[in-house]
Parts: structure tokens; C-alpha cells; sequence
């Protein structure tokens, strides 16, 4: 039997490592606690959400294959294998 | 999550916040079709983010209007952006799994606004944030607790964002505030007019209580390598450097007219133009909320109420809530004397800072343009993802340039979703 507290929580990997977030937490919020960049910028700066509303485009990752996905209009699901955008 | 490829409505509602919400709900108790789509994966736009399916807060207006939606059998389509029009009364809207088309008699464009973002060295680290952007995040399940926030940048937002992190765990070392101490005494003054702002504003004040608020204070700079350490403020001209963990920095809000502009609304003053029923210059087009004018969410409210009336044909009872209308935007009026952008931000960023952040272009090398049309050309500056919604502002202030048109699409959007729209492939049906 799972415990409450595994119900509550969404276990996803970034950058191929394991992250443990809230269910109902976004992806950005998941980069953020990993402490991972969500891209790099055109001259290789890390960059992370800026505007936390999908308009920036700052916190774009690759989430299971699919490229420049908005991360914070989307939320973790079980499984979900997030990559920053290089 | 898209279930068919072709939804049609009498009253088709763009923007789930509190203009839409109160749009779509008043236009569908009158039994027309009434559809909402938004781009966030729930209703409530951003100062409702969460709030209608939180337990706690069933008695909140945000509650109150979902209610309302749902009782009036309004179809909301969430998680899903409008990217383009392909024929008059038609929109092309785009989720991760695919598309669809949304067709309509009437259109309103409840957009909302942004943040106004201004570059200074170091805004482009990991964890400088927007005010709102922050909030945003912890309500998506960031943890604040123990953590130091520095809030700056100007606007309401500022008090409001500090108490809900404080309330959150956050600890605040300071608010820095653009704003002079003039305007914002002003502004208390001429709040005495809006008696449910005291309320708010005596509560904001006890939640507040301790935090230090600095008015005619700006951020210098944020320092760090991969990530935020510290930020220098200007503080009423005393310079300070303040260790923190985050630094959540806007500068008030600008609307969101992309869209409006695209469906060839006219604008003036940044803002999209409307008749005394919300109408704007395009046909069967209404527009309500902070496109209009930066307001605040009584003014959307309002404003969503007469635009979702006025396009289920009930003029009288739109006509009912002109009053309300009149009082909300004298409010309108008073944030934009009070928040007003000082002519010293225009010397934050240095040379080598970016302003262009999707396409890494620096002030250096904007500053030798004299349009950005011209900077656009020789440099890619706005050009990237966000199509200048973050530095199209910033230019505007720094520079004095006038936006640019917009072009279709409004938002990035993948191939397959465009050539749709060119006849070459029917309708894609999506999955989920």
C-alpha cells in the first residue's frame, strides 16, 4: 500500500536524476528545486522561469522527447523525463 | 486536453482570469454557447491562480465565478493558446498534443497583462524573477520557507506578492520600491475613495508588519555565477548589497494586445480601444480587463460583465454596470500617476547587459539603432520565442522605440498546427 505521503508527491527525473516535488507542482518548479537551468541561453548562460506565466519562454525544456515545452504550463506527472535545453 | 478538433460557440471567451471568467459566465445564464479557453492548465488567470479549487477558499470570488461557469454550462478548454487566425472567425488554438478550431459569432478577448521587465547586470541569473513570477511559482508548489526574497521593481504587486511569501515561510529583507515617497502618499490619499481598498490595504499592513519598505529605491545589480547570491539596491540613494536567495523584480504590468492587435483591433496608448460596451474597432470583437487599461481586478470584473452581457445581446443589463465601470477605472488612472516608470532606470543596464534575453542581444549593441524595426533587422532582438514580449517593453522605456506590428502566429506554434491552416491536412484529432 502506498503511503499518504507518496500520494502526495510526484517522483520525476531532470537531467536523468531523481526529484521528488508535490503532485500538482509544475515542471519549472521541479527544475528549481533539482537547482538545474531550464536552457542555456545563445551564449551559454543557465537561464530559469522569469515570468512563471508562459510568456518568457526562459524556462523551455524537453520534457520525454518533446523540445521547448514551457515548463511552468506544465504540470510533473510520475515518470516524466525533463531535460534542459542546451 | 483536446477532444475534438472543431468546438464552435455563440460567445467565445479568450483568457480565463477575471475578466473572462465574468464574461463567459453572465453571456452562457442567458443559454447561448459560451466556450473559454486559456493557456494556463486552470481558470483564474493570474491573481486567481489556484484559488477556485482550493477547499479553503470556497467563499472567494474566484470561487464564486466558477461556480457560476459551471452551473451555466460554459465549455472551458484549458492548457490550450491561441496561436493564429486563419479565416475571419476562426482561431487555430495549440495544446502539446495537437490542435484544434475554435469558431465563434462573438469574440471576447480577456488576454490580461504581464509584467513589465527592465534589464540591469545580473537579471538574467537563475532566480531573478518577476514579482508576479514568483508568487506564480510558489502557488505551482515552490517551496519559500526560510528562504530570503528581496521584492523590488514598482506597482501594488510588490505589497501584495512580500505578504503571501512572508505568509509562506519567506523571510523579506527588503521591498525596494521605484516609486517616490510624493506619488505614494498621494496614493494613500486618494485611496480614502475606495473604501474596500482601505480594508485591504489595513490588512496588507499587518501582514507586512517588520518588513523594511524603501520608497525612491531601485536594484543596481544582481550578482552571482550560475545562480542569485546577492543584489545591490539603490535605496534612497544610499547603495546597499543584500544577500538573498531570490529576487523577484517587475515593474507594474502592460497588456497583453498581441492578440488583439492580430485580430485588427485598434490600439492606442498600448492599450486595446473599446466603446462603451467593451467593443473594439474589429467586427463582433469585445475586449475586457487589463488590455484595456491596468486596473486591477475589479475593473476586469466589471468589464468581463459588460463585454459577456453585450455580446449575449442584453444591452440594458450591460448598460447597468457603466456606474461600477466609471469608478473602477478612476482607479486605473490613479496606479498609472502613481507607478510611473523614473527616467534613472533608463541607466541600469550597462553595455555588455543583455536586454534581449531569447536572443542574447546586449544594450551595447541595441543602442546604436534608432527603431526597433531596425535593431530587429541587424540584431534578432525580439525575435526569438517570446516575439518581444519581454523586451518589447523594456525597449519602449529605454529607447522610446514604438513596438513593432505583430505577425501570425502570436505564439510559437509547430508545423503541423500552421499547415492546417494552409489546407494541406484536415484536422488532427489529439490524444488525452
Amino acid at each position: 500500500m502506498p503511503s499518504q505521503a507518496m500520494l502526495n508527491h510526484v517522483t520525476l527525473t531532470v537531467n536523468g536524476v531523481p526529484v521528488v516535488v508535490q503532485a500538482a507542482s509544475t515542471v519549472a518548479v521541479a527544475m528549481m528545486i533539482a537547482g538545474q537551468a531550464c536552457r542555456t541561453s545563445v551564449n551559454g548562460e543557465p537561464r530559469g522561469p522569469l515570468c512563471g506565466m508562459g510568456i518568457c519562454f526562459e524556462c523551455c525544456v524537453t520534457i520525454d522527447g518533446k523540445v521547448h515545452c514551457r515548463s511552468c504550463q506544465v504540470l510533473c506527472e510520475q515518470g516524466m523525463e525533463v531535460n534542459t535545453e542546451k | 486536453m483536446i477532444r475534438e478538433a472543431q468546438h464552435h460557440f455563440d460567445v467565445l471567451v479568450v483568457g480565463g482570469g477575471p475578466a473572462g471568467m465574468a464574461a463567459a459566465a453572465r453571456a452562457a445564464e442567458y443559454g447561448i454557447r459560451v466556450g473559454i479557453v486559456d493557456d494556463n492548465f486552470r481558470l483564474g488567470g493570474q491573481i486567481w491562480r489556484g484559488e477556485s479549487e482550493d477547499k479553503d477558499k470556497r467563499n472567494t470570488e474566484a470561487s464564486k465565478w466558477a461556480e457560476r461557469l459551471s452551473t451555466a454550462g460554459v465549455t472551458s478548454l484549458c492548457g490550450l493558446r491561441v496561436v493564429h487566425q486563419p479565416a475571419a472567425g476562426v482561431l487555430l488554438a495549440e495544446n502539446l498534443d495537437g490542435f484544434c478550431e475554435l469558431t465563434y459569432e462573438k469574440l471576447v478577448l480577456s488576454t490580461g497583462a504581464r509584467e513589465r521587465f527592465l534589464p540591469f547586470p545580473g537579471w538574467t541569473l537563475p532566480n531573478v524573477m518577476g514579482v508576479g513570477g514568483l508568487q506564480a511559482m510558489v502557488k505551482c508548489g515552490l517551496p519559500i520557507r526560510g528562504k530570503r526574497v528581496i521584492v523590488a521593481g514598482t506597482g501594488p504587486l510588490l505589497l501584495a506578492v512580500a505578504a503571501y511569501l512572508r505568509e509562506h515561510g519567506a523571510e523579506i529583507p527588503l521591498i525596494s520600491e521605484q516609486a517616490s515617497r510624493g506619488n505614494l502618499a498621494r496614493f494613500g490619499i486618494e485611496l480614502l475613495g475606495w473604501p474596500a481598498k482601505i480594508v485591504q490595504g489595513i490588512q496588507l499592513k499587518r501582514c507586512l508588519a517588520g518588513i523594511p519598505f524603501t520608497a525612491n529605491s531601485w536594484p543596481l545589480a544582481a550578482h552571482g555565477e550560475q545562480t542569485l547570491k546577492s543584489v545591490t539596491v539603490s535605496r534612497a540613494g544610499r547603495v546597499e548589497t543584500i544577500p538573498c536567495d531570490y529576487l523577484a523584480c517587475g515593474f507594474h504590468l502592460v497588456p497583453n494586445i498581441e492578440l488583439p492587435l492580430l485580430l485588427g483591433c485598434a490600439v492606442g496608448n498600448g492599450c486595446v480601444q473599446v466603446d462603451d460596451f467593451q467593443r473594439t474597432t474589429a467586427a463582433s470583437i469585445f475586449c475586457a480587463g487589463e488590455p484595456t487599461s491596468i486596473g486591477g481586478v475589479e475593473l476586469a470584473s466589471v468589464e468581463g460583465q459588460i463585454a459577456g452581457l453585450a455580446s449575449a445581446g442584453r444591452t440594458a443589463e450591460a448598460r447597468a454596470l457603466f456606474g461600477e465601470r466609471h469608478k473602477a477605472r478612476r482607479f486605473a488612472q490613479l496606479l498609472d500617476r502613481t507607478f510611473r516608470l523614473r527616467p534613472e532606470l533608463r541607466s541600469l543596464p550597462l553595455p555588455e547587459t543583455v536586454v534581449c534575453r531569447c536572443e542574447d542581444v546586449s544594450h551595447s549593441r541595441l543602442r546604436e539603432h534608432t527603431s526597433w524595426h531596425s535593431a530587429k533587422l541587424h540584431t534578432r532582438c525580439g525575435m526569438g520565442p517570446c516575439q518581444g514580449r519581454v523586451c518589447g517593453p523594456a525597449l519602449q522605456f529605454l529607447f522610446k522605440w514604438k513596438p513593432d506590428s505583430v505577425r501570425p502566429p502570436v505564439f510559437p506554434a509547430r508545423v503541423e498546427t500552421l499547415a492546417a491552416t494552409a489546407g494541406e491536412l484536415n484536422c488532427s484529432t489529439a490524444k488525452g
